[in-house]
């Protein structure tokens, strides 16, 4: 039923999902990583998910194109400063969706 | 469900299903997934701190539930010295047991909702958007995430697949830190 391919994807992610939690607490528990490496570390998460979202809001279809005029970009703007202003993870993701959805319908 | 058993990550569940639903290969998104979770590699690190006499046996269950969420929780009461590996267990533990709960119901009750549905596509975007929003914590992270973005649509442009996702997150972490080296200076 399900494709075998998707079973070795979750177990690789359960992999690399438990190492970087087990390794630190068990060899880590008194020493220090260096400065530069825990500022590097710091900076990822911000990266990742700007680099996870930037490209879907501003290119379509494969291969990718720039496409500015697709109610992803713009539906982003106001979904942003909802987030910006509430820092609400369940509201953002509500009011994201139910604008996205009047842009399809609109549409 | 199994993903939720065994993986307990909440974002880089999204992303794999999203991946997986546009046909990347295994390695990419197995290799995203230790992207995104590197970030607990420095929770564990910092965690590590108040345990030092743990035993090694409780550190392998207490690791399974390191999360972003038990991360704040167990680091604020661990840090105010009014806390213990037990009760931590118990925080973790909980919030995992919940998390497949909500799996298996999810995972029954979504064939009722048709696809596009309710503007279901855009619900990991705009999760993203406020994931991101939480971690603009000054202005470095700013640029980093300004970086991180344009080198991402550049790279996703000229290469297929997603691997411009690790790409562009490395190269904008480091630029950055090398700024703010070479600015210190």
């Amino acid at each position: 039923m399900i494709h075998p391919e998707v079973i070795w994807v979750i177990l690789g992610m359960a992999l690399v999902t438990y190492l970087p939690r087990w390794v630190p607490l068990v060899f880590l528990s008194r020493r220090n990583l260096p400065r530069w490496l825990v500022e590097w570390l710091d900076l990822i998460p911000a990266a990742i998910l700007s680099a996870l979202l930037l490209p879907e809001l501003v290119t379509n279809g494969t291969p990718r194109h720039i496409a500015l005029w697709q109610p992803e970009l713009w539906v982003a703007i106001p979904t942003f400063v909802f987030a910006l202003k509430t820092k609400s993870l369940g509201g953002t993701v509500v009011i994201g969706m139910a604008l996205f959805w009047l842009a399809h319908s609109v549409t | 469900m199994l993903m939720s058993i065994l993986v307990f990550a909440g974002s880089s569940q999204f992303i794999a299903v999203s991946m997986l639903s546009t046909g990347a290969g295994a390695l990419s998104i197995i290799l995203t997934t230790f992207a995104v979770n590197l970030r607990h590699l420095l929770m564990s690190s910092s965690l590590a701190v108040f345990l030092g006499d743990a035993t090694r046996r409780k550190l392998t269950l207490f690791a399974y539930g390191v999360t972003d969420e038990s991360f704040a929780v167990n680091h604020t009461r661990f840090s105010r010295k009014t806390w213990s590996l037990n009760r931590a267990l118990v925080v973790n533990h909980t919030a995992n047991l919940t998390w497949i709960v909500s799996s298996i119901i999810g995972g029954y009750s979504g064939r009722f909702i048709h696809q596009g549905a309710f503007g279901i596509d855009y619900a990991l975007t705009a999760m993203f958007i406020c994931l991101l929003i939480f971690q603009l914590k000054g202005r470095l992270y700013v640029l980093t995430a300004v970086i991180a973005g344009a080198v991402a649509v550049i790279l996703s442009l000229i290469i297929p697949g997603s691997s411009y996702i690790v790409l562009a997150s490395i190269i904008a972490a480091t630029t950055v830190l090398g700024l703010k080296k070479w600015g210190a200076r």
